[in-house]
């Protein structure tokens, strides 16, 4: 490429003497008011000028290349002799997978050395003359933006999309349509959630069933300073609804002495100091059941927003905007505890019409 | 029988019969001598309780009070019951150092004969969980991946999905559960130390209990396996994110620097 084709600003400053300018110094005038120092001289590394010690460098890159070789037979060697299931003991790392750790090794190794021998050999065998070349011009030369130009002009001549309107419409048509598909399918992310958001599974006369022993809880089985976890009677694990039921539906249940209970609410809804609260968070809905017995304190492990169980679950620490939702419960005839209806207002995290 | 009849007035008659009625009556008190065992049993239950008293003076009456009614220092302890001490004095909670946020576990300094006789007087004060016997929590033939269903809902939330513990509000935590003793296991679930919430019979069966304690034994003691390789704490992504940010990085800048750091060059002539 000549020089009068490429525009100023893309320049390196001239230099007196473009080829081998290695220390040349330009002189500074008008328009370039700084000199170009140009390269400093160029350095011969051992390997250039001593031939035995090119030779070590030879056969160290040699030794990794063939150390990879060798890591990736074991590789192979591994995979068909160690059992899957083997567990070998290896300090630091304890007790684990002989397979894994033997395939993760030698493949480690095996690509490991390519690279380094690679890296080694360019390093210290290969040419590392410094080399100066100009930039080129973003544009294309005038010929070619004419050819480039013609081309598509006899092409679209060619084709004659310009005479046969009907190719031309009905391709422009095709086009045009086939994004709906894509369109269509956004109608997956529905259908909107509706009031499913404010109900759960809860309703009156529901009974309130230990999730460990899937058997209802009467008052007795809830000591104070336990704490257990319940989900609504008749909802099973391998109902094909149960985690979407699960996720709104679960309840903690603790027992604290009705005197404790600082909010008057709270005390109405509870059954001699048995108290059930929702287990989402109310936050971005992470189950909470960080209960500290103590102190009625419960925090939430995600971004660890407080609750205050004896207070109606009041927020007292953490991002949380409002107090987890209560569950009301009584007693049935059969002396098992339920629920006196659904919560009274939508459980989990805050949402865009929730009020 | 006629002679013996003849005989009822003889002056040694009424010796005879009183003879005989003695010998009945050891008889049948020899007959009930468990009623003597028993009568043991309650002495020396009664001797430990006041060995264990004795005990509570010294070590623990300053903060529970000396009738371990509890002083503004330490809870009251009518009702917690003999497991509550096992599980305090024998993993060295107690005797507590100082009050605080948490009482962290350290050397035990009761021997087990000493905690038994703790334990006994502390149970007298009111009725509580038992010491478990171990046919309650040998993990022995008890079901691994239901004891992990049950350690994820209910325990997992504070001691970690592993049982490596985790941080609580205000200084508290949840300490870690590696190498706990099984029977340390059942009794803090069983008494809710601390913070840490009870799990009752009625909340967590017997068996739940067994299940769980198998699948700690599984998955969180010194030779638990672990096929995915170094476990970096188990502590999930900080510890792994640190992991790779150091090591993984470090590794990459230091190749970095030595792909592009300058070779040795020939001393100049």
């Amino acid at each position: 490429m000549s020089s009068q084709e490429t525009p100023e600003e893309n320049l390196p400053a001239e230099r007196a003497d473009d080829e081998h300018a290695h220390g040349a110094v330009s002189v500074a005038d008008e328009k370039h008011p700084f000199a170009d120092p140009g390269l400093p001289p160029h350095e011969h590394r051992i390997q250039d000028i001593d031939e035995r010690a090119a030779k070590r460098s030879e056969r160290t890159v040699a030794f990794l290349f063939t150390l990879s070789m060798l890591a990736t037979v074991g590789f192979i060697a591994s995979f068909v002799t160690i059992p899957a299931d083997k567990i070998v003991y290896i300090f630091p790392l304890g007790h684990i997978s002989g397979l894994n750790f033997a395939l993760g090794m030698t493949l480690g190794l095996a690509l490991f050395c390519i690279g380094a021998g690679a890296v080694h050999w360019a390093r210290t065998l290969m040419s590392d003359e410094e080399m100066t070349d100009e930039r080129h011009a973003i544009a294309a030369e005038p010929e070619v933006k004419a050819k480039v130009l013609a081309d598509f002009k006899q092409g679209a001549k060619e084709s004659a999309l310009g005479r046969r309107k009907l190719i031309r419409n009905t391709m422009f048509g095709a086009l045009t349509l086939f994004p709906l598909s894509g369109i269509v399918l956004l109608r997956d992310l529905g259908p909107l959630p509706e009031d499913k958001l404010r109900h759960t599974l809860w309703r009156k006369g529901l009974q309130l069933v230990n999730m460990n022993t899937n058997e209802p809880l009467r008052p007795s089985d809830v000591a104070v300073g336990s704490l257990t976890f319940a989900k609504p009677e008749g909802l099973e694990e391998h109902d094909h609804d149960f985690q979407t039921e699960i996720a709104k539906a679960a309840l903690m249940i603790v027992r604290l002495q009705p005197d404790d209970i600082k909010d008057k609410r709270e005390l109405e809804w509870s059954h001699e100091g048995i108290v059930a609260y929702s287990k989402i968070c109310t936050h971005v809905g992470c189950p909470i059941s960080l209960y500290e017995q103590q102190t009625h304190h419960v925090l939430c492990p995600c971004h660890q927003s407080t609750f205050d169980l004896a207070d109606g679950a009041r927020v007292i620490f953490g991002p949380a905007g409002h107090a987890l939702p209560q569950l009301r419960i009584g007693v049935n005839d059969e002396g098992y505890l339920e629920a006196l209806g659904d919560f009274d207002e939508p459980v989990g995290p805050a949402f865009w019409e929730r009020g | 029988m006629k002679k013996l009849s003849a005989r009822r007035r003889h002056p040694l008659a009424a010796l005879v019969v009183l003879l005989l009625a003695l010998a009945c009556t050891g008889g049948l008190y020899t007959a009930f001598a468990p009623a003597d065992e028993a009568q043991a049993g309650t002495t020396a239950q009664s001797l430990a309780i006041d060995e264990g008293k004795k005990l509570y003076a010294v070590g623990c009456a300053s903060c529970h009070g000396t009738g371990g009614q509890g002083t503004t220092d330490g809870p009251p302890l009518s009702g917690v019951g003999a497991a509550a001490v096992d599980f305090q004095v024998g993993t060295g909670r107690m005797p507590a150092q100082q009050p605080g946020a948490q009482i962290p576990k350290k050397k035990v300094i009761y021997s087990q004969a000493e905690i038994d006789q703790l334990a006994a007087f502390v149970a007298s004060l009111g009725a509580g969980p038992t010491v478990p016997t171990e046919a309650q929590y040998n993990p022995e033939g008890a079901d691994i991946a239901k004891g992990g269903e049950l350690f994820r809902t209910n325990c997992a939330q504070c001691h970690n999905f592993t049982g490596k513990g985790g941080a609580l509000t205000n200084g508290k935590y949840a300490p870690t559960l590696e190498d706990v003793d099984p029977k340390h296991l059942y009794e803090a679930m069983q008494t809710g130390p601390q913070n840490m919430p009870s799990f009752p019979d009625t909340t967590l069966t017997e068996k739940n209990k067994q299940d769980i304690i198998a699948y700690l034994d599984a998955v969180n003691s010194d030779d638990s396996e672990s096929p995915g390789g170094l476990e970096l704490g188990g502590l999930g992504p900080v510890s792994e994110g640190l992991f790779g940010w150091i090591f993984g990085l470090g590794g990459l800048i230091a190749v970095a620097v030595w792909v592009a750091a300058r070779t040795a060059k020939a001393k100049k002539s």
